[in-house]
């Protein structure tokens, strides 16, 4: 496995790469773009393809209405102008899964226009992605070569599956940034809940076009196209190896070819599929099935009243209303699921954000990755996290506690405030306790008390120690710090 | 003589309790089994089916719960899918295809107690204006039997012309009702485009093909109509609008009817016997109180080059998904993809299909697409735009069906271009998606005339109802076959 690209290679100095992405995200419909039939992952191979799925003569596709209000919520989420009219378009090609032997999709006229997001970087520093278009088409089925000595199986489940293809600008430098990019559509769609986003059953993935021209050209270099590519690391991989090819092709006097290429995960290496002399004619034209998709002022302002708030927006609403760093911001509003527990926690917590902030990214998330579980699936729940956050903050437990706590929530022992009395974990906060057994600690070690008062203040912390021990770690230890300094110093 | 009664005649003695369903099913299953052997009217006959639906036909005529049309013997065009029966589209591709679902039309014909007797024989994937391209073999006409029925609805036609039934459907997607309707000397409607759902007919042209009903008169064509049409939420281009009585206006007065000629349908090309039945049939028109007026549509000329790039375009792509893969034929030991897709498409479909998917493929390629494609919707427009104005004048439009009346079978087969020329005022109709007639108005020698009558946008009833006028003055519609 090469890890190709270094932070200092030679390379970056003379060559600058170029990318844009082509994303295909699966709309969460019930039922298909074009038929009544379920769109549900993961059914006996062609149980969910009706007569029209299975491109049986004489049948017709119909518009699912819901994918362009899908498409429009998307549109006006990247500040894109929405056509008020849009057009199908068969592009043709023969392959088994594809039982019309073309697909329906839009071509000139898509129903999204020119829009952008903004991706933050490494450094901090912000930086606009120009998103193209963004059109509707449908998926194709599935060939399986797996299983049927020689031959190859269909399954047409797919086949229809509405999806939105997102195409952007080739304003990417970095293989950093397509996977910056990328995440953040991730986070988006799912944010507008248009699409599940769930990477491994493919209902998000993107084709990556990548280029290198030397530095401080303005003409782009050919481009290979990179295939099909279903997870983040995959396209940071996918990219790296890429432009490593090219340079390495450029540099040794070849030259890149335009062609679409496969990314082997197992071999870490981009493969050509096909040249662009092989390239397919898709012979598009105007789908005479399908009356074009118009879409009016009133549908779209319905559509805007229903777009919730949208990532950036609430990573600058955590900055102010909960005083969070942009960093921690940007982490808890990575997803809506996350930042919505965490606004329930530190609701349920009356107003403590910074400690709700850390115990969501801090243990809860460690635990959840872990068990590899959803946040939806937490076994502690935002009620429950933000009450022991609680007892932190009207002292009746330390931090080092809670994290006991934490983990007997986690265990479903019930709620803080039943863990800690039922452990008798209450802080110990009883001037006189403390002292007791701070006295005893003192008269237990005669000798490092010598040694401390002898000028060995590091044994502070031995002291400490012990008396928390004491106390079964139950001592306020702001408490316990100033009984104890008095007591050594006197 | 049961066949040689209309539907509208049928039905009266159905309610009366003349006879029943079954033995009008019975007569007509007779007449199949004497006469289609030397027509090849029909390519499956369903005999067994059609006798259980006229029993059911008469308990709902003994409940009183019938309609018009309950009883009423009927074929259908081998291009709608029906279920459980092979749906063959008259080609060796689709010969073993049995539909596992009706086509829209189908059902409602069903629902309205119609009983389909059998399927007809029509050009492969309607591709043809003499059904001489089906994988079935050619139809005779009953007129004549050396002469071609026309295409692609030739079975169709020829069946009802020879009282196999007394209706059957037909699709037209450049003169496929009309031009076998005028060369079969029966009566034939071609509705405006989304008036009648395409569901479950098999696409040759989408934005052409438009089913419609083939009868002896414009009264059963009435009667058929009116339960073919209405919108279908399955098909986004039919149109919601609703279905109008096309009999309650059958009879209304034609007195001041502005009937439009077309001075460009009237020119080189049209045989002179054709147009002195045409010039006949006018003349009654005028007896019957209509003005008739010269107009013209100054691009008729462009409507067969224009129909040439738009059919084979969509064609082309209607016709990919047979493929091998899935259903229909398939060749025999394929050695890989390639070869499945090679073999199955070129044993699979017959010369004029391939002629016309090679056209289609080449007129939408990377390069040509503007040239053909995109100038051909332009030259659409303009054709649209000749009707659009012409209707501003007249009411109707008027002239003949076809050029000549019906030609000799293997006459045309080695010329496509001559071939096409035969739809040369039927394909205007279809490029505007108008509503287009044809109706018998004569003869030439044994064989019969057919006038066209175009009506605007959804005229249906309006159409119906001029041609009805005619026949309630004459009796080309009432004539028979000899030997039929």
């Amino acid at each position: 496995m090469s890890n190709s690209v270094s932070s200092v290679s030679p390379w970056q100095q003379e060559w600058e790469v170029v990318i844009g992405l082509e994303i295909h995200a699966q709309l969460a419909t019930r039922t298909k773009i074009f038929s009544g039939a379920a769109t549900a992952y993961g059914a006996e191979p062609n149980t969910q393809a009706c007569a029209v799925d299975l491109g049986l003569p004489g049948v017709l596709p119909v518009l699912n209405g819901e994918v362009a209000r899908m498409a429009v919520k998307f549109g006006l989420a990247t500040g894109a102008r929405i056509a008020p009219r849009s057009v199908f378009a068969r592009k043709n090609y023969f392959y088994p899964d594809l039982p019309k032997g073309y697909q329906i999709s839009q071509y000139e006229l898509p129903i999204v226009g020119q829009g952008s997001i903004q991706i933050e970087l490494d450094d901090g520093v912000t930086k606009t992605i120009g998103i193209t278009r963004a059109h509707l088409e449908e998926d194709a089925g599935k060939s399986l070569h797996e299983d049927f000595h020689g031959l190859t199986g269909i399954d047409l489940n797919r086949a229809g599956t509405p999806l939105l293809e997102i195409v952007s600008e080739p304003d990417m430098r970095s293989a950093k940034e397509a996977v910056a990019y990328m995440k953040k559509i991730h986070s988006l769609v799912r944010y507008l809940e248009i699409c599940d986003g769930n990477m491994q059953e493919g209902s998000f993935r993107c084709d990556a076009n990548v280029s290198v021209r030397p530095k401080g050209r303005e003409k782009f270099g050919t481009r290979a196209e990179i295939k099909n590519i279903n997870s983040f690391r995959f396209v940071e991989k996918a990219i790296n190896y890429e432009v490593e090819r090219q340079i390495e092709l450029l540099e040794s006097g070849g030259t890149v070819v335009q062609e679409t290429r496969l990314y082997d995960a197992d071999k870490d290496e981009t493969r050509s599929m096909r040249s662009k002399e092989e390239a397919f004619d898709y012979r598009y034209f105007p789908d005479p099935d399908l009356l074009p998709l118009d879409v009016d002022e009133a549908f779209i302002a319905e559509v805007r009243r229903t777009l919730p708030e949208l990532p950036d927006e609430k990573r600058e609403r955590f900055v102010y209303q909960y005083g969070l760093t942009p960093y921690d911001a940007s982490v808890l509003t990575a997803s809506r699921e996350l930042a919505d527990f965490f606004e329930a926690v530190e609701k349920a917590s009356d107003g403590e954000a910074k400690q709700s902030a850390n115990w969501v990214m801090g243990d809860l998330s460690a635990a959840l990755n872990k068990a590899n579980l959803d946040i939806a699936n937490s076994p502690v729940t935002a009620q429950m996290l933000g009450g022991m956050i609680q007892r932190i903050a009207d002292d009746t437990i330390s931090g080092k506690i809670a994290k006991e706590v934490f983990e007997a929530m986690w265990n479903g022992e019930g709620d803080a405030d039943a863990i800690i009395e039922k452990k008798g974990l209450k802080q110990v906060t009883d001037t006189g306790a403390i002292e007791q057994a701070i006295d005893a600690v003192i008269a237990n070690n005669p000798k490092q008390l010598e040694q401390y008062r002898s000028g060995q203040e590091k044994l502070f912390g031995f002291f400490v120690g012990q008396a928390m021990k004491a106390t079964q770690g139950k001592a306020n230890p702001a408490l316990l710090n100033e009984l104890l300094k008095k007591k050594l110093s006197s | 003589m049961l066949h040689n009664k209309t539907i509208a005649e049928l039905s009266a003695d159905l309610h009366a309790g003349e006879y029943s369903s079954e033995h009008l099913t019975r007569a007509f299953l007779a007449r199949i089994e004497q006469f289609n052997p030397q027509l090849n009217a029909l390519v499956t006959v369903t005999a067994e089916q059609a006798l259980a639906d006229a029993r059911v036909a008469d308990a709902r005529l003994k409940a009183g719960t019938a309609g018009p049309l309950t009883g009423i013997p009927l074929v259908q065009k081998d291009i709608f899918c029906t279920k459980g029966v092979k749906t063959s589209c008259g080609s060796r591709m689709l010969d073993n295809f049995i539909a596992p679902y009706d086509a829209t039309t189908v059902t409602k014909l069903k629902d309205a107690g119609m009983v389909m007797v059998g399927k007809s024989n029509m050009d492969e994937f309607a591709m043809g204006s003499s059904n001489e391209t089906s994988f079935y073999g050619p139809v005779k006409n009953p007129w004549d039997t050396a002469a071609v029925p026309g295409g692609s609805s030739g079975g169709s036609a020829a069946a009802v012309a020879a009282r196999l039934a007394p209706v059957a459907t037909g699709t037209d997607t450049g003169g496929s009702i009309r031009q076998p309707a005028a060369l079969c000397g029966i009566t034939g409607i071609k509705p405006t485009y989304g008036r009648v759902s395409r569901y479950g007919m098999i696409a040759f042209a989408s934005s052409l093909d438009q089913g419609g009903p083939m009868a002896r008169t414009a009264e059963d064509c009435a009667l058929v109509l009116g339960a073919m049409a209405g919108f279908d939420e399955r098909d986004s281009t039919s149109v919601d609008m609703p279905v109008p009585d096309y009999r309650a206006t059958l009879n209304d007065s034609i007195q001041g009817l502005k009937i439009g000629l077309p001075k460009e349908y009237f020119g080189e090309g049209l045989d002179a016997q054709v147009a002195q039945v045409i010039e006949d049939a006018i003349k009654q028109y005028r007896t019957l109180g209509a003005e008739v007026v010269e107009i013209s549509l100054p691009n008729t000329q462009l409507a067969v080059p224009t129909y040439y790039v738009v059919a084979p375009a969509e064609c082309s792509s209607n016709l990919s998904r047979f493929d091998g893969v899935r259903f229909g034929y398939r060749c025999e030991n394929p050695h890989d993809l390639l070869d499945l897709y090679k073999r199955s498409r070129g044993e699979g479909f017959g010369p004029e299909v391939k002629r016309r998917i090679m056209i289609g493929t080449y007129a939408l390629s990377a390069g040509y697409y503007d040239a053909y494609y995109i100038k051909a919707q332009q030259l659409r427009r303009l054709i649209s735009d000749d009707f659009i104005q012409a209707f501003k004048q007249v009411d109707v439009i008027m002239g003949p069906t076809s050029p000549t009346v019906a030609f000799n079978i293997g006459e045309k087969v080695a010329d496509p271009v001559t071939m096409y020329l035969s739809d040369i005022y039927t394909i205007a109709v279809n490029l505007a998606g108008l509503p287009g007639m044809s109706i018998p108005a004569g003869f030439v020698g044994k064989r019969p005339v057919g006038l066209q009558l175009i009506g605007n946008y959804f005229a249906e009833a309006r159409l119906l109802n001029v041609a009805h006028k005619y026949q309630q003055a004459t009796d080309w519609h009432d004539r028979v076959p000899e030997g039929f």
